[in-house]
């Protein structure tokens, strides 16, 4: 009786509105109420009275440059209302400073230039005055020159980035022959090995771009940017691997889905590295990273599981050297320009985004790889595969333990 | 990897590589900085070293001065302005001194671009000095054109309702309401005035103060007279001050410097009535000066560059300068003195 009911209105509906072509009912209701808003916003808001209390001022400090004798700040306005930075107060003087000298409006950014003799290692604390005279302090914990980004610099970054993400995972992937040889139960082992590994990266980029994300401007989501990060990089990676089975199952052979899947993981470690550089090129810039050939043991000890998890999936196919080697790439090398956006335009907002994405794209290959566990029964979590992910994590964290001392 | 506890950690990792040793050898000397030159350069000018032209290399203010016509008072005018008031004679003989002043809120630029919310009395911070001579009767009419109470609280010697303060005469005087205020003049000296309504740090903070002179019955000797407030502004209101000055505007004495007359006897009435911090002091460059605390003996006990002040202490400070060019004189707290109490005397013939 209702589906009938339903239908009957239907067609008095396209009865009324009959030779009228079906974009044109899309389009009226959006010009309805561009039409609203626009007339709301042209009358200021009829009935809602005068704005009540003072403005809000916010600036987030996004960066900071040290060159001798100038510190410079590169600030956005996080509130509702513009901000005009009056006056700049540093370490309780006022001081000269150029730049910012209309007032930045909502979302605007502006870079102060402000002329202090700043002396190495010591801390400096920031005030910007505005017009309402509410202050927006930022503080410097040690003051060290910002390295300037000259081809020798972006060299350093570069082979930092090899160090942490290119060698240590070519190292890892010659573990293939190895995993070739080994028996199918323990093959799963690795596979449980293999997922233990990418959920303590998982969860240790979730925290770091949580991290990022709490700091700077809150303008554009703040710590919600690593969720949405995660989500974009969990469904697009998703979709992609949909679109390669649609296309595989069009016409490929067998043992495609598992090349496929060595893809994936290299994009989802890849990505993850991405958010690594980042963080290490920002370090470095601000003095907080010392570099040294312990670090980079540690790196390369702790790396060079990811190279096993790039690999598992593959060791029953034949992949040539080259493929080989371009999976290495994918997951390696974002280090490398992780580093050098890090170093030269690093932004909080865009890093907690891009360590979100590399959460999200190491869900997704977890996702993608649990089948791999299941054993002749078809049980998931059966003994070994526990231990295999207990193994992951603890491999993981004793590795990082190396690195953090 | 774990990006967030190297990153952490990596802080406390002693430097062991190039990187570190590359960032050492390129750290600034921020004695070498042009700013520092130009620093020395402006001390050991003994003339005409251009204060104003970027301070000479001092803390300053970006943008020059504030708008003193919209402020509706500029310090270079309070520096001498002293308000008599109008006088007539009372049936025994004594002359009557009055005034009328009136409390209300006004924004004043206290820097260029930052402005304040301030409570001010006559339309000026300080208000109106108020002056007369020694054992005369003074009626000050006070009308409040505030939203908030206030009243004038006057340091001086004079009978319990004409204090100023809660529960004694008038009380505090609502908004839109008025009273006066009646005493002698005692003793000689300087001294100020002031609101006394709760919360009081606020109602002193936000301007409502000023300095009251009585001259001697044998008036001092001849000279050019200046006065200065000591005052800061709490902008922010976090009960600390973000900016410092003689006269309310910060700098405006190192914009253009108080001109005065080589040899000449230059008399400083000088009032501390800062809030929110503990001490205030004055100190002149290049010279010495004679100080009277709070005005009362006309025999200096200290010649000296520098007094300290608590809030509500006062003195006179009676100087020569026997050399021409810019002297400057400041808080010697450095933060206040770089936060805005600085300027320059600039002796001429």
């Amino acid at each position: 009786m209702e589906a009938a009911g339903a239908t009957a209105d239907h067609e008095r509906d396209t009865g009324a509105m009959r030779g009228v072509p079906g974009w044109v009912l899309g389009l009226v209701p959006l010009l309805l109420i561009i039409a609203a808003v626009g007339s709301f916003a042209a009358l200021g808001g009829p009935g809602l009275g005068e704005r009540r209390g003072v403005p809000v001022e916010e600036l987030a400090v996004e960066r900071t440059k040290l060159v001798p004798g100038t510190i410079e700040l590169t600030v956005r306005n996080d509130g509702p209302d513009p901000v005009s930075v009056a006056q700049v107060i540093v370490n309780d003087a006022f001081v000269s400073f150029r730049g910012a000298q209309a007032p930045i409006g909502r979302l605007g950014t502006a870079i102060l230039a402000i002329e202090q003799p700043w002396i190495e290692g010591e801390a400096y604390e920031v005030a910007l005055l505005t017009a309402s005279g509410a202050t927006i302090t930022h503080a410097i914990d040690a003051a060290v020159r910002t390295p300037v980004a000259n081809l020798s610099f972006y060299g350093l970054m570069a082979l930092l980035g090899i160090y942490v993400g290119v060698i240590p995972i070519a190292l890892g992937m010659l573990w293939l022959p190895w995993i070739r040889r080994i028996p199918a139960s323990w093959m799963r082992f690795v596979m449980a090995l293999t997922i233990g590994l990418l959920g303590f990266l998982a969860i240790d980029a979730t925290l770091e771009g949580l991290e990022l994300g709490g700091q700077g401007s809150q303008a554009f989501g703040g710590t919600a940017l690593v969720f949405i990060g995660a989500a974009v990089a969990f469904l697009a990676l998703t979709g992609v691997s949909a679109w390669l089975r649609d296309r595989r199952r069009a016409g490929a052979a067998a043992g495609a889905s598992a090349s496929s899947l060595a893809t994936l993981i290299a994009v989802g470690i890849g990505l993850h590295n991405l958010g690594e550089g980042l963080a290490i090129g920002t370090a470095y810039t601000t003095g907080a990273l010392a570099l040294g050939a312990f670090l980079v043991v540690g790196f390369a000890l702790h790396n060079t599981t990811e190279g096993l998890a790039i690999v598992a999936p593959i060791a029953r196919s034949q992949p040539t050297l080259g493929r080989l080697a371009a999976l290495g790439l994918i997951a390696g090398a974002p280090a490398v320009l992780g580093a050098w956006i890090g170093a030269a335009a690093f932004n909080s907002s865009v890093a907690a985004f891009l360590f979100g994405a590399g959460a999200g794209a190491i869900l997704q290959v977890m996702v993608q790889l649990a089948p791999t566990l299941r054993d002749e029964d078809g049980r998931m979590l059966h003994p070994r595969a526990v231990g295999g992910l207990l193994a992951g994590l603890a491999l993981m964290f004793a590795t990082g333990l190396l690195v953090s001392v | 990897m774990a990006p967030l506890t190297r990153r952490r950690l990596l802080r406390a990792v002693p430097a062991l590589g190039l990187g570190a040793a590359a960032l050492h050898a390129t750290v600034p000397h921020s004695h070498g900085t042009a700013a520092a030159a130009e620093h020395e350069g402006a001390h050991a000018a003994g003339d005409g070293a251009p204060a104003a032209a970027g301070h000479g290399g001092h803390a300053g203010f970006r943008g020059g001065e504030v708008d003193h016509r919209a402020n509706g008072f500029d310090p270079h005018e309070i520096i001498r302005d002293f308000d008599w008031g109008t006088t007539s004679k009372l049936p025994d003989g004594r002359t009557l001194r009055e005034w009328t002043l009136a409390a209300a809120e006004q924004e004043v630029e206290i820097a260029p671009g930052v402005t304040f919310a301030a409570w001010s009395y006559n339309g000026r911070i300080p208000g109106p000095t108020l002056r007369a001579k020694e054992g005369e009767r003074l009626r000050i009419r006070f009308v409040n054109g505030g939203r908030h109470p206030h009243t004038i609280h006057f340091h001086g010697i004079h009978t319990a309702p004409a204090d100023g303060v809660l529960g004694l005469g008038a009380g505090e005087i609502a908004p839109g309401a008025s009273t006066v205020y009646e005493f002698d003049a005692l003793p000689f000296g300087l001294h100020l005035y002031h609101c006394h309504v709760r919360p009081l740090a606020e109602h002193i903070a936000k301007g409502l103060y000023g300095a009251f002179i009585i001259d001697p019955k044998d008036a001092r000797p001849k000279a050019d007279e200046l006065l200065m407030v000591m005052n800061g502004f709490d902008t922010n209101y976090d009960r600390a001050n973000e900016l410092y000055a003689a006269n309310t505007i910060g700098f405006a004495y190192a914009e253009r410097p108080i001109r005065v007359k080589r040899g000449e006897l230059v008399r400083l009435y000088l009032v501390n009535v800062l809030e929110y911090d503990l001490i205030n002091s004055f100190h002149l460059h290049g010279n010495f000066f004679h100080y009277f605390p709070t005005g009362t003996s006309k025999k200096p006990v200290e010649f000296t560059d520098t007094v300290m002040m608590c809030q509500g202490q006062r003195g006179i400070l009676e100087m020569r300068f026997p050399h021409l060019g810019k002297y400057m004189f400041h808080a010697h707290q450095s933060e206040f003195t770089e936060l805005g109490w600085m300027g320059f005397f600039e002796v001429v013939d």
